[in-house]
């Protein structure tokens, strides 16, 4: 089953598709972003779209929403053939994209935000405020969640956007819903309530086009899978036919076996060691220690604290009692600046906001960090020092480009995430704070960047890793750190623990306190 | 890991990159040049009018590289002139104070460097004022700088209650005077700061670190840059050159008022935006500003020479320089568009 | 919900105002008589007009330092046109030319903006001096006193006069209800129509806006044509209450036109602001200047304490934000949950 699947489109199964995609080419400026793609898209069809980071999803998913034109190939919705798609033409047929920053104004009350589009594509020219809170509280009703009315999106959780979003695209009846990495924002139990009512919309004939990295939802959610790679379609498939081991080789396009991290405990001094932290609102009683050589991995659900805590070892969030221990010795770690003096370095969550300068050279993302160290007697800039230090990381790191002076954003996601682990691996840190490292990265680049993460540790770093990814978690983590409504909720050793034990220790974490066993 | 192998080739040095907007700027300065030398031979290209057009455009250039750091950062700073309007009469004060009408020569030097350290004195508080307001109290730029500037011009009205301060023919030297008997001072003074801000920007972890910030703020602050220190340098360093364009004013004019040159806020905006420093923070280049503003001089003198018969003929230069700034952002935009290829596409899947 | 309205721009403006005109009528009960008051209102009327121009634009997230020069441009250009016609009709025909004038000019602005999508800061400084260029270079720059019939005696266009206990007799100018129309039309736009609500939109994200299928370059050629519109008008109130046509007049005054909307709780960053909001910080900015003399404090200081009311007005917000930002993330559980053996 490798190659091209063979194309779809006889005649009568036309028929009753709502969407179909015959041998779709798109290039810019030369470069085939997609070659030749048809997909089939039934009623009530949950699709799965696969690939690789630069594979052509986000440009397939453009096509279909009507914001990209392709060059050639036809696009068919209810059996209507369209030569140029207008975005306004799909929302009018039925096709509602779920964008991964979900697209939402964040100037707008939560219940414009749901009725604005709806409103928009049925023409309304007057806007009577007491018909958008009743489309508001209809589509809130429909999938069962309370969210208040009249308060701006851009207080909301990160969670309720994302409900925002969803209750947008399911008040306009959609026919096809698709959800573009609509969960990399969203913990485990949050995953769980939107398959749910993905779940209710399908029984209602709604079509769900689903594109994720993480290969357990696929599994979980898809009744059909289609992987692309380098902008052709590789497979197109029903999912029974696939399995974990198969997707990651049909993605990437070669077999990976990963080991998990091979620590050996050490009873030397603790890097790291914090006792009895708190801060207000943010997180309290928290202590644990860190040794040279350890990957610690603190995970929790959106809300319980677990970034908080990164950011208050990082000096960003203030501390307000208990202490933070380096090298067995009381640390003040006030602000970024104190906290880079006493040797750490955080990788930041989010990536294209936190941690990279996309426009400027990857060069300067790999030195800004190092840059005073860089100069010559007279505080002059050292052209070649900074030259050495950055082909020195790009050779290190693999990071795959042809010319360090091209902007940053002409990497992949991840090799973006490469040239922000080089930025701190530069300045030599102690301890490592990584916040979500392979959020957004494929898979066959999310293994190398843990074969990275393995060998830093191995060189006596100390590491944290913040996430909600378990398998990542228990792969590379010797032990890992359960944070509940912003306490510890428990410890646990790596071999003591399986994925499915450590997934319901995370999700149980939403019911009441309770006492464990 | 360990340290950087000493042995590894340095990198071609950084390319000298005449990208496509200053070499758009640079074509355009030659062709106006060129035009206008065919259209006025006996006039336009002549070592008088060189000398001319050189003692006219420093204090705009030295303003544009102001407003053009602050740019940098992703800021503006709308304040340049009151700033320097502020300076000049404190100088001016200063000089009216220290410096008898029968003085001697010890007396005038030292009076006359005290009053330029009070106006850089003035220039860098009102600048660390407005980055403090902007680094601190997270004001945006454009706010603050609208906000210190009806601030300053109002101390300089009610310092002076609204007339001007004549500094006694102490400094008319720096107007009048050439260096080595053909440069005029004003152009000595410009291409100091040019250098200097050339150095700095380019060469200095001070400089890269203005570019980085404003690419991206807070990846800037994420990556441990003290942003708070930078953006207060910034703008103490665009009051500085304002009093630097204060000493200028005072040399040329014999005196300092309030309401002096507003719409030098303006053009020198136009020039950096021309220049090719983007008004959103994290590129532009000194040499474009030297550029652009040879070439809005070149537009304004020769139109002064064809129309000058004309009535209004001095109103040219205005739409000029409206017009040719609009003619290199539309240029800038149909490039951009081209130059929009997958290698410097941002790969969001 | 009581603390919403508290924590508003507009509330805090509008409670300053307060105060401070109470203050003023203590110190000098002049401030409360209609002269005063009929001043203020033909003060903040070309203002209040500008303002609600600028605040469309500053809420679609751009920036427009070009309407001033429209203003001068359609004014002068228009008594030019009048004069050499000789124009002997009302003052409506003025307005009408002037307001025409003013979308053009407007256009020309949406043209750069939409169709090149360059930054609005950037095409408005250019054409300001485009038009004024234009203007002083062509049409000509010199004050021309000598106004046509209708345009000359609309300086006493009074709706009503009154005489107050001195003998002096004072009137509202009927210039007043241009605002109030303006103001009345503009908040119904951006409030009751699906292209106000596409201001608030685009000004919100400009991505997302595009995604719902908002068609961009029609709402801001809308917005561009629609400040032209208000500046061809309040530059013909401006040259008709002044009584003469000044083509160097008018430009210079459009960042505190911009400071005045901003203090009324527009943002800069697009997405946020109301009509109300605007006429309070116009309102607050023109008794500040009015009064001062009344205050007996020296009119040399007005800037001072103009400039202090900008930097204090919009430092409390941001302020106010910064603090928001660092409240509490985590909803803490109360007692250990559970304790580790």
């Amino acid at each position: 089953m490798t190659g091209r699947a063979s194309l779809p489109a006889p005649q009568h199964l036309m028929a009753d598709a709502f969407l179909t995609l015959n041998h779709i080419s798109k290039s810019f400026a030369g470069v085939q972003a997609l070659d030749d793609v048809s997909l089939v898209v039934k009623p009530g069809e949950a699709h799965c779209l696969v690939g690789e980071n630069g594979s052509g999803k986000s440009t397939l998913i453009k096509i279909i929403a009507g914001v990209v034109t392709p060059d050639s190939g036809d696009i068919v919705i209810n059996g209507r053939s369209f030569q140029r798609l207008y975005p306004m033409d799909a929302i009018r047929e039925g096709i509602q994209v779920i964008y991964q920053d979900f697209s939402l104004f964040p100037n707008l009350t939560v219940a414009e935000n749901i009725a604005l589009n709806y409103q928009l594509s049925r023409n309304v020219r007057v806007v009577r405020w007491g018909q958008v809170h009743q489309i508001a509280q209809t589509a809130l009703d429909k999938i069962g969640v309370r969210l208040p009315l009249d308060v701006e999106v851009e207080s909301i959780s990160v969670a309720d956007k994302q409900l925002v979003a969803i209750c947008r695209a399911l008040v306009q009846n959609a026919r096809l819903i698709i959800m573009d990495e609509a969960t990399t924002a969203l913990t485990e139990k949050e995953i769980r309530a939107l398959f749910r009512v993905i779940r209710n919309v399908q029984q209602e004939g709604v079509a769900v086009l689903f594109v994720s990295h993480k290969l357990n939802e696929v599994l979980e959610i898809a009744d059909k899978v289609m992987i692309i790679r380098n902008g052709r379609v590789v497979v197109d498939t029903d999912v029974a036919s696939l399995d974990r081991s198969k997707l990651t080789y049909y993605m990437t396009g070669r077999q990976i076996e990963e080991a998990d991290y091979d620590y050996r405990p050490t009873n030397e001094q603790p890097l790291l060691e914090v006792r009895h932290l708190s801060s207000r609102g943010n997180f309290e009683d928290i202590s644990f220690a860190l040794r040279p050589g350890e990957i610690l991995g603190i995970t929790g659900l959106l809300g319980s604290g677990r970034t908080e805590l990164a950011l208050s070892l990082f000096g960003v969030l203030p501390v307000d009692s208990g202490e933070i221990l380096i090298d067995g010795q009381p640390a003040h770690v006030r602000d970024i600046q104190s906290a880079i003096h006493h040797g750490i370095g955080y990788v930041p969550e989010d990536r294209l906001t936190e941690g990279l300068f996309l426009d400027q050279s990857i060069s300067r993302n790999i030195v800004i960090r190092t840059i005073d160290t860089l100069t010559r007697p007279g505080g002059l800039l050292s052209i070649s020092q900074v030259n050495r230090q950055v082909r020195y990381w790009v050779e290190q790191l693999s990071i795959k480009t042809h010319d360090p002076e091209l902007p940053a954003k002409s990497l992949s996601g991840g090799n973006q995430q490469r040239v922000v682990l080089a930025k701190w691996l530069a300045s030599k840190p102690r301890i490592l704070i990584l916040n979500g490292p392979t959020v957004g990265v494929d898979v066959g680049s999310k293994m190398e960047l843990h074969e990275i993460i393995k060998n830093l540790a191995r060189e006596g770093i100390g590491i944290l890793v913040i996430s909600d990814d378990i398998p990542e978690l228990l792969h590379l983590c010797n032990r890992i750190l359960l944070m509940r409504r912003g306490r510890v909720a428990g410890v646990f050793d790596r071999p003591e623990i399986t994925e499915a034990e450590l997934t319901a220790r995370l999700t149980e974490a939403t019911s009441m306190a309770r006492p464990a066993g | 890991m360990s340290a950087p192998d000493a042995s590894y080739k340095p990198l071609p040095k950084a390319r000298l990159a005449l990208d496509g907007n200053l070499l758009r700027l640079l074509i355009a300065c030659v062709t106006i040049f060129v035009a206008m030398s065919l259209l006025k031979p006996d006039v336009f290209p002549t070592p008088e009018n060189f000398l001319s057009m050189g003692s006219q455009f420093p204090e705009i250039g030295i303003l544009a590289i102001a407003i053009m750091i602050t740019m940098l950062t992703g800021g503006i700073d709308l304040s340049v002139v009151s700033v320097a309007n502020l300076s000049g009469v404190l100088a001016a004060l200063v000089i009216r104070a220290l410096i008898p009408p029968n003085a001697t020569d010890g007396q005038v030097i030292l009076g006359l460097i005290i009053a330029v350290a009070v106006a850089f004195l003035a220039g860098a508080v009102a600048g660390l004022i407005n980055g403090a307001l902007i680094a601190y109290v997270n004001l945006t730029p454009i706010l603050a700088t609208l906000g210190t500037m009806t601030l300053y011009t109002g101390l300089t009205v009610a310092m002076t209650r609204g007339n001007a301060v004549f500094a006694e023919n102490r400094l008319t030297f720096i107007g009048t005077a050439n260096l080595l008997g053909i440069i005029p001072i004003p152009l000595v003074i410009f291409a100091v700061v040019v250098v200097i801000f050339a150095v700095v920007l380019n060469r200095t972890s001070f400089g890269l670190k203005l570019y980085m910030l404003g690419s991206n703020m807070n990846a800037a602050r994420f990556s441990g840059i003290n942003v708070r220190r930078v953006l207060l340098m910034t703008y103490m360093l665009s009051g500085l050159l304002a009093a630097v364009v204060a000493i200028i004013f005072l040399g040329r004019n014999n005196s300092a008022k309030w309401d002096f040159a507003p719409s030098y806020v303006l053009q020198a905006i136009v020039v950096a935006v021309l220049a090719g420093v983007n008004p959103s923070g994290g590129s532009g280049r000194i040499a474009g500003i030297v550029l652009a503003i040879l070439a809005l001089q070149f537009v304004s003198t020769g139109m002064n020479m064809l129309l000058f018969t004309i009535s209004g003929g001095q109103f040219f230069k205005e739409f000029a320089w409206g017009a040719l700034l609009l003619i290199i952002m539309v240029a800038n935009s149909y490039s951009e568009g081209r130059r929009l290829s997958p290698r410097h596409k941002p790969k969001t899947d | 919900m009581l603390k919403r309205i508290l924590s508003r721009q507009e509330t805090l403006v509008g409670v300053t105002l307060l105060a401070l005109c109470l203050t003023i009528g203590f110190i000098n009960p002049v401030f409360w008589t209609p002269g005063n008051w009929f001043d203020l209102a033909r003060s903040a009327t070309v203002t209040g007009i500008f303002a609600i121009g600028v605040l469309v634009v500053l809420i679609s997230g751009g920036i427009d330092v070009s309407f001033t020069a429209i203003a001068v441009f359609a004014m002068y250009t228009t008594t030019v046109i009048m004069n050499n016609i000789g124009f002997g009709g009302g003052m409506f025909a003025f307005f009408l030319m002037s307001a025409g004038i003013g979308v053009v000019l407007g256009l020309i602005n949406a043209f750069f903006i939409a169709r090149f999508r360059l930054p609005t800061l950037i095409v408005t400084l250019g054409t300001q001096s485009l038009f004024r260029g234009f203007l002083l270079f062509v049409i000509g720059s010199k004050i021309i006193r000598d106004l046509p019939p209708g345009m000359a005696e609309y300086s006493g266009a009074f709706l009503f006069t009154v005489t107050d206990s001195r003998g002096i007799t004072v009137g509202l100018h009927s210039a007043v209800l241009f605002l109030v129309g303006v103001a009345i039309l503009a908040q119904i736009i951006l409030r009751y129509t699906m292209l106000g609500r596409s201001i608030y939109a685009l000004g919100g994200s400009r991505e997302a806006a595009e995604r719902a299928g908002f068609n961009i370059a029609h709402t801001q050629v809308f917005i561009y044509a629609f400040v032209g519109l208000l500046a061809g008008l309040a530059g013909m109130i401006y040259g008709g209450l002044n009584r003469q046509a000044n083509a160097q007049d008018i430009v210079g005054q459009e960042l505190d036109v911009i400071a005045a909307t901003v203090l009324g709780g527009a943002s800069i960053t697009g997405g946020r602001g109301s009509v109300i909001g605007t006429l309070l910080g116009v309102t607050l900015v023109t008794v500040l200047s009015n009064s001062l003399i009344l205050m007996g404090i020296p009119s040399i200081w007005q800037r001072v304490v103009i400039g202090a009311i900008i930097i204090i007005g919009t430092a409390v917000p941001a302020i106010r934000a910064l603090r928001a930002g660092r409240r509490a993330n985590v909803e803490i559980e109360p007692v250990l949950a559970e304790q580790r053996s």
